[in-house]
């Protein structure tokens, strides 16, 4: 028995040694797991950017996040409220079935039916319409420059797969488990570069090289095979890839960038990140919630919310916390996302300005707040919350912290537990890479329970004035005249101190020395562009 | 006797209630599971949509008779995050958990008992004090820090072994072993020393105590006096006397080793139940807490089931005291 149990483990070795040198395999390690494959049930980063090596759009972000072709070769804006997609010929899905403009108009009924948690890609009325089998018409009811602009991480389905396999609804918690109702959440059928070999939800994935793609004589990767762990403990993660059992991992916590780079084999590749780092206000009930200021509530005048803007020294917080790998925001939105951004500058940090706003407001002894803060959700969240406690200390303002796992978070702020805060610190990464979605989900205003309006303005900041621009942000079509209005539309919350920009934080990706790879700036990573030595 | 089964019985099916209604309530205070399923940018109708078709805007009683009903059939739902049945996640990633604990056992009985047996007979010899001194470093540094340790020397600055992961796992249909290849043996190592750790020290340290209390008393002057050999005192007469209690510690431990697995697995990324649990309560996947909590339960219910009944059928002693009671 012995003996054939030595001899199974030794043939197993062999092969799986012999399968090692034939191919290129490239394994990382990520501290979120791959919930589903079904990409249309959740609206999250890590899934979408993962699944677009799968699935693919119409449209495609390069490295530099600029749109290009993806699935549709080309597209037009025949009249106003009119786009006409010319789709790309001779693609297969991976299951041999071809790629074809029904898919798109099922897709795009999917992507907006019940259970879906993309329903932003698209317009609830823009109607889809198959031309002919290559190309497909959007009949909208208001112009839209920028329709396109969420397709990156909308990949398009094949209906007949959809249609036998009962995967026709979307994956979620609620229908799974009925009949076959799960099948797209274990199985996927893209026309991606990859194909999915193998998953165990939480465990491993394991990806092979689409030889069927249509772009693959342009290919710009050399990897036959990818495996992805989730592994959600920083120093197990940092260790597997100090230990060279991995290719990559990310992200590296800040701390252990040094150790990284410093390991012969490794390093960290770090750049901005897209997502913004704010802080917010109560500024709509007439009392704060929980403040020592009894009847009236300090956050609806202007004065005090820039008293706390000049009391942040953020230069102080990008070198001592952030080591460096952040940049000092003065927008709502990430420069790179918008061609005017540099007409922006943070007010200066100036704490005897703060002091004198203060005390002009009538607030002279200052006032006790309560911060809501989660401490795992931003990179060393916890930590930029207890230095901005320290440093409005210093103009009397007393921080009461309430520092939390994000799942307390943001059940304690969201609109579900009617936006029960009154300072806050969050991160916003615009799901379309454009202002429009930051100055409407942020900053227009909103009823008292988020169905109306801004629904993660949880401060409830309000100026009709922004409201009117933004309205007029989302159908203007000419981008000239389009960027003026959005400038326009910053400067009046950044008069308004609507919330306080921080930073950008920065990405830090740890890889082996022999991996080349592109870093996108929405923390995306593609296998095609990985090139291993 | 069977009257006093059945009151057990009767007992552990209370004990099972109450630790799923603790849990359950429990989970009120974890955090809102919508947010964890669904993007940011998802707005409040749509939560409250899938708050409605989820059941959780049903008063709690509700939701919890629904979740026992349920559980009663071995029906623990789907998992808020993974959206496949709790019980097929449940399954798949047992023999992990199982192998590791039962590999951790192993190795906590064949280290700690030879160990205890020499630091017991040669209680001044300096092997014996190293021993001792490991072995407080064992029950003092939280397994936590000893995988990272481990991990740092094995994997990191001597790369022998694996940080992560169960390496190369065989399916046999109904059970995935990583026992079968050497990327499996090698990757179980690390872990299984972690975890092994602390009941190893416990064993080390029971069995030493044991064997110099059992040095001391008659039978073994008497086997001395009549001339036997040392080997044949130490472990056929001293030895086979202190296994009893070590037997006993070591079956009632085995549930905590499944239980307390959790921290191991996290550290080594090591796929098993313990690791899902921690991913759930990361995303406030409510079943699948609910559903481990229980089983963990079930297991500590039965093995102090196994543990009473076979008091009984040793000592009558306890039965007549149970009726009395």
């Amino acid at each position: 028995m012995r003996r054939i149990l030595l001899g199974t483990a030794a043939v197993v070795a062999l092969t799986s040694a012999a399968f090692a040198q034939d191919e290129k395999t490239f394994s990382y390690a990520f501290q979120g797991e791959l919930k589903s494959l079904d990409q249309y049930t959740l609206n999250e980063t890590f899934s979408l950017g993962t699944l677009g090596n799968v699935y693919e759009g119409l449209i495609k972000r390069d490295g530099d996040l600029n749109i290009i072709p993806g699935l549709a070769e080309s597209w037009e804006i025949v009249d106003d409220t009119t786009w006409r997609f010319h789709l790309r010929k001779g693609v297969k899905f991976h299951n041999g079935n071809d790629f074809t403009a029904e898919d798109v108009v099922f897709s795009a009924d999917r992507v907006r039916s019940q259970g879906s948690d993309l329903t932003t890609r698209i317009p609830k009325d823009a109607k889809f319409e198959a031309v002919d089998d290559y190309t497909v018409d959007v009949h909208l009811s208001s112009p839209n420059p920028i329709l396109h602009y969420e397709w990156g991480t909308w990949g398009i389905m094949d209906k007949d797969w959809a249609e036998e396999n009962d995967a026709v609804a979307v994956t979620s918690a609620t229908s799974a488990g009925e009949d076959n109702q799960n099948y797209a959440a274990l199985h996927a059928n893209g026309t991606g570069p990859f194909k999915i070999v193998s998953h165990e939800a939480g465990v491993q994935t394991v990806f092979e090289a689409n030889k069927d793609w249509w772009d693959w004589d342009n290919r710009d990767f050399n990897i036959d095979k990818v495996v992805f762990t989730p592994i959600a403990q920083d120093a197990t993660r940092v260790n597997a890839l100090l230990s060279g059992q991995i290719d990559m991992a990310y992200p590296i916590p800040v701390q252990d960038i040094p150790r990284v780079d410093s390991n012969p084999g490794t390093d960290v590749l770090t750049g901005p990140e897209l997502r913004t780092i704010f802080l917010g206000f109560d500024q709509m009930r007439d009392e704060l919630k929980s403040s020592s200021v009894k009847g009236k509530n300090p956050f609806k005048d202007v004065r005090v919310r820039k008293a706390f803007y000049q009391a942040i020294d953020i230069e102080a917080i990008k070198k001592k916390i952030m080591r460096d790998l952040s940049s000092p925001a003065a927008l709502m939105i990430a420069p790179q996302l918008y061609s005017k951004s540099d007409q922006f500058k943070r007010y200066p940090y100036d704490p005897k300005a703060a002091k004198a706003l203060l005390e002009e407001a009538g607030y002279g002894d200052g006032f006790t707040v309560m911060m809501d803060c989660p401490n795992d959700r931003y990179v060393n969240d916890e930590q930029i919350c207890q230095a901005i406690s320290a440093m409005l200390a210093k103009i009397g303002i007393t921080i009461e912290p309430n520092f939390q796992p994000k799942t307390q978070y943001f059940a304690k702020v969201l609109a579900s537990n009617k936006y029960d805060t009154s300072f806050y610190l969050l991160g916003w990464t615009p799901g379309s890479l454009d202002s429009w979605n930051v100055l409407y989900n942020l900053n227009n205003c909103r009823n008292e329970d988020g169905t109306e309006g801004g629904a993660f303005n949880l401060g409830g900041y309000c100026n009709k004035d922004l409201d009117a621009l933004t309205a007029k942000i989302l159908t203007e079509n000419d981008p000239d005249t389009r960027d003026e209005l959005i400038g326009d539309a910053f400067t009046i919350i950044h008069d308004d101190v609507a919330h306080i920009p921080l930073h950008q934080q920065g990405l830090a990706w740890g890889k082996s020395t022999n991996i080349d790879l592109v870093q996108r700036a929405d923390n995306e990573l593609m296998f095609y562009h990985i090139k291993k030595n | 006797m069977i009257a006093f089964i059945i009151r057990r019985l009767v007992q552990a099916v209370i004990v099972m209630v109450v630790v799923a209604l603790i849990a359950f309530s429990m989970f009120r205070f974890v955090g809102d599971p919508i947010n964890q399923m669904v993007g940011i940018e998802t707005t409040p109708a749509q939560r409250e949509d899938l708050r409605e078709r989820l059941g959780l805007n049903a008063p709690v009683p509700v939701q919890f008779w629904r979740f026992i009903s349920k559980a009663a059939q071995g029906d623990f739902g789907i998992s808020y995050q993974f959206k496949q049945p709790v019980a097929d996640l449940l399954a798949a990633r047992a023999p992990a958990t199982l192998e590791l604990s039962l590999v951790s056992a192993l190795f906590a009985l064949l280290v700690g008992i030879p160990m205890g047996v020499y630091t017991g007979l040669r209680r001044t010899a300096p092997l014996s004090k190293l021993f001792l001194t490991v072995s407080l470093v064992g029950i003092s540094l939280p397994p936590f820090l000893i995988g990272i340790l481990l991990i740092f020397i094995f994997s990191v600055s001597l790369h022998w072994l694996p940080s992560f992961g169960r390496g190369q796992v065989v399916d046999l249909g109904f059970w995935t072993t990583g026992l079968l290849t050497a990327s499996g043996l090698k990757a179980i190592i690390l872990p299984a020393i972690t975890l092994g750790l602390f009941q190893m020290t416990l064993i080390m340290r029971l069995v030493r105590s044991e064997m110099l209390e059992v040095m001391r008393s008659d039978y073994i002057r008497f086997a001395r006096a009549r001339g036997l050999r040392a080997r044949s005192i130490n472990f056929g007469h001293a030895l086979k006397n202190t296994l009893v209690p070590v037997i006993t510690i070591t079956g009632l431990q085995l549930g905590s080793v499944i239980a307390f697995a959790i921290i191991t697995e996290t550290v080594f990324q090591w796929p098993g139940m313990g690791l899902l649990f921690l991913q759930a309560v990361q995303n406030v996947d409510i079943p699948i807490m609910a559903a481990y909590l229980l089983l963990i339960a079930f297991l500590f219910v039965v093995i102090n089931l196994v543990v009473d009944l076979l008091y009984v059928a040793v000592d009558p002693r306890i039965r007549l005291s149970g009726r009395a009671a």
